[in-house]
C-alpha cells in the first residue's frame, strides 16, 4: 500500500517543474480552439459595435446595433421565429418520445425494438440538408402529403405547405420534429431500462394504473434524460439554419426566417457585417440562457 | 395480465407506425428519383418505366467522385488530428490535473453550446487574411477548433475514471509522461477514442455551414455542402435531383448499418456528455 505514497513523493523531488507537464499536452487543443473560437467570439462582439461593410472603413456605432435588433420589428421576427421552432423541435419530440418510450418500454428487448433502434436513428444519420430536399418534395403541391390527404377526404386543406404563409414555419417544424423524435425516443427508452423493475411492481401492488404509474415513477426517475432531450433540442430549434436554407430560404416573405440564416444573409449578402455579428451575439447569449437553467433543473434533481 | 398484453400490442402498433413515418421521406425520395427526368411525378405512385439511368445520370452531374474524394480529405483532416488533440488535452485535465486545469477546462465547456453560426463571420474574415478561403484548410481547422470542445470533454470524462495507480506503477517502471501517454493510457481508451471518431466522422461529413461560408466550388465541399449546391443547380429537375440526393446518403447510410451498434450508441453517449 506504500509503494504509490513512495512513486509520488519520488516523482515531486525529482521533477519539479513536471506539474505543468500537463499544459503541453493541452497546448495543441487549447492553439486550435483559441484560434478558430475563442477568438472569432471575441471578433464577433467587436464588431457589433460597428458599421462595417466588410470592405471600407468602420464606423464606431456602440449598441446601435442591439437598438436596432429590438427595434427592427424583421429583425426581432426571426428571434421569435426561433422561439416558435422549439415547439416543435423540443415539444414534439420530447412528449412524443415519453409517450412512445413509455408504451414500448416492455417490449425494450424485443426483435422489433432493436430494429427500431436502427430505424429510428436514420434522420440523425443523414446530413439535415438531404431531410430538408426531401422534405421540400414530400410537403409539395404534388408530393405526398397532399396525396394522403386527399386520399382521406381532406383534398380542401391541400396546398404548397413550405410556401404558404400561414404554413410554412410549422412546416419547417415539422421537419425538424422528424428529425429529433427518433433521437428522443431512444434517449428515453435507454433511461427507462435503468429504472428498477421493484419500483412498478410496488406501484401495481398499490393498485397504481399505468398513468398514475408514468407520473409518479418514470417522469421522476427520467430527469436527466428529459433534461438531455430538452437541451439537445433547444439548441437544434434557435440554431436551425440548414433545414431552413434548404427548405425555404426564410421564405415566403420573411414568415421562415430564423436568427442563423439572417446572420448568414446580412453578412455575406447584405454586407452588414456589424448587424450580424450583433444578432450572432444574441443568438449565443439566447442559446446559453436557455440551456444552462435547463442544466442546472436536471443537475440539482439527480444530486 | 390481458392489461400488459393489449398494452404490449398498443406498444407494437406504435412502434410501427413511428417507424414508417421516419422511412416514408426516403421511400418518397427514392420512388421520385425513378420518375423519368424533369417530370412532376406526384406522390408515392411507382412509375410505369423505372429511370434507373437516372442514378448514373446524377452521378455523372454531381461528378460524385470528386465529391467522395473532397469529403475523404476533409475527414482525413478533421478527425485523426480532433482525435489527437482531444485525447492529449483530456488526459491533461482530467489525469495530470496541472494547475489550472480546472479554469482550464471551463473555458472548453463554455464552447459546447456555441452555435456556428455566432462566429461564422469573423471566422471567414480571419480565414480570408490566412489566404485559405476556397480551400479544404477553410473547412478542416475550424472544424478541429470547433469539435475541441467536445472532444476534450469527452475524452476528459474518460481520463477521470483512471485510477491514479496505474499511473504511478508505469512511472515507477521508469516512463516519462509521454510514455505513460502513448504505451498505457491510449490503448485503455480505445472504446472511448472510437465512439468519438464515429460521432467526428459524422458531423465533419455532414457539415454544411462551413462548407458554403468558406469554400465556392463543391468539388472542394463537404458531401453536405455538395448538396447544397446540387439542390441549387438541379432544383428544378426533381427526379435527378433526388437521385442525386439518395446517392449523396450512400455512403453515410452504409457506413451507418455497418457499424450500426456502436453508431447508436456512440450517438446516445454523444447526446447524453454533450
Amino acid at each position: 500500500m506504500s509503494a504509490p505514497v513512495e512513486g509520488r513523493r519520488a516523482r515531486r523531488a525529482r521533477r519539479p517543474r513536471a506539474i505543468w507537464l500537463g499544459w503541453l499536452f493541452a497546448a495543441p487543443a487549447v492553439i486550435m480552439y483559441a484560434t478558430f473560437v475563442l477568438r472569432p467570439l471575441l471578433l464577433t462582439v467587436q464588431y457589433s459595435l460597428y458599421d462595417w461593410n466588410g470592405i471600407g472603413a468602420s464606423t464606431w456605432v456602440g449598441l446601435d446595433n442591439y437598438r436596432r435588433l429590438l427595434t427592427d420589428e424583421d429583425l426581432f421576427s426571426s428571434i421569435l421565429h426561433a422561439f416558435e421552432l422549439i415547439i416543435f423541435f423540443s415539444g414534439i419530440p420530447v412528449v412524443l418520445g415519453l409517450f412512445v418510450a413509455a408504451t414500448i418500454r416492455d417490449i425494450a428487448q424485443s426483435r422489433l425494438a432493436v430494429i427500431a433502434r436502427t430505424v429510428l436513428f436514420l434522420p440523425q444519420v443523414i446530413p439535415l440538408v438531404a431531410a430538408g430536399i426531401m422534405w421540400s418534395w414530400l410537403l409539395s403541391t404534388t408530393g405526398t402529403a397532399n396525396e394522403l390527404l386527399s386520399a382521406v377526404g381532406l383534398g380542401d386543406l391541400t396546398r404548397a405547405w413550405l410556401g404558404d404563409f400561414d404554413t410554412a414555419l410549422p412546416a419547417v417544424g415539422v421537419i425538424g420534429a422528424w428529425v429529433l423524435v427518433g433521437l428522443c425516443t431512444l434517449l428515453l427508452l435507454a433511461g427507462m431500462s435503468k429504472i428498477d423493475p421493484s419500483l412498478y411492481e410496488a406501484a401495481r401492488l398499490d393498485g397504481a394504473g399505468p398513468i398514475r404509474e408514468f407520473l409518479s415513477i418514470t417522469l421522476p426517475s427520467l430527469r436527466q434524460e428529459i433534461g438531455v432531450c430538452v437541451t439537445v433540442t433547444v439548441i437544434a430549434a434557435l440554431a436551425s439554419f440548414d433545414i431552413v436554407y434548404i427548405a425555404t430560404q426564410g421564405g415566403p416573405g420573411n414568415t421562415t426566417m430564423v436568427p442563423g440564416l439572417e446572420i448568414y444573409y446580412l453578412a455575406f449578402s447584405e454586407r452588414e457585417v456589424g448587424m450580424a455579428s450583433a444578432l450572432a451575439v444574441a443568438l449565443i447569449v439566447l442559446v446559453l440562457a436557455c440551456v444552462l437553467p435547463i442544466q442546472r433543473f436536471t443537475r440539482d434533481g439527480s444530486r | 395480465m390481458t392489461t400488459t398484453l393489449r398494452e404490449n400490442l398498443t406498444g407494437r402498433i406504435l412502434l410501427v407506425l413511428l417507424m414508417a413515418i421516419t422511412i416514408m421521406p426516403f421511400g418518397s425520395l427514392f420512388v421520385t428519383a425513378l420518375h423519368p427526368s424533369g417530370t412532376y411525378p406526384s406522390g408515392l405512385s411507382w412509375p410505369a418505366d423505372p429511370q434507373w439511368g437516372n442514378f448514373l445520370d446524377a452521378f455523372q452531374a454531381a461528378d460524385m467522385g470528386a465529391l467522395l474524394h473532397s469529403s475523404v480529405l476533409i475527414v482525413v483532416g478533421v478527425v485523426p488530428a480532433s482525435l489527437l488533440f482531444g485525447t492529449m488535452a483530456g488526459f491533461a485535465f482530467g489525469h495530470l490535473r496541472m494547475p489550472g486545469h480546472r479554469a482550464g477546462f471551463l473555458i472548453f465547456v463554455l464552447g459546447l453550446t456555441l452555435p456556428f453560426e455566432g462566429i461564422i463571420t469573423p471566422l471567414y474574415y480571419q480565414i480570408r487574411d490566412m489566404g485559405l478561403l476556397n480551400t479544404r484548410w477553410a473547412i478542416i481547422l475550424p472544424l478541429i477548433g470547433l469539435f475541441m470542445p467536445f472532444s476534450v470533454l469527452w475524452m476528459r470524462a474518460h481520463f477521470v475514471t483512471m485510477p491514479a495507480d496505474l499511473s504511478e506503477a508505469a512511472r515507477v517502471d521508469g516512463a516519462g509522461t509521454w510514455q505513460l501517454f502513448r504505451r498505457v493510457h491510449v490503448p485503455l481508451a480505445m472504446p472511448a477514442l472510437s465512439s468519438l471518431a464515429i460521432l467526428l466522422f459524422l458531423w465533419t461529413w455532414n457539415q454544411f455551414l462551413l462548407a458554403i461560408v468558406l469554400v465556392d466550388d463543391p468539388a472542394k465541399r463537404t458531401m453536405a455542402g455538395a448538396l447544397g449546391a446540387f439542390q441549387g443547380q438541379w432544383g428544378t429537375d426533381i427526379p435527378l435531383l433526388c437521385a442525386g440526393a439518395l446517392l449523396i446518403l450512400v455512403p453515410t447510410l452504409t457506413v451507418f448499418l455497418v457499424f450500426q451498434r456502436r453508431f447508436v450508441a456512440a450517438l446516445l453517449q454523444g447526446s447524453i456528455k454533450g
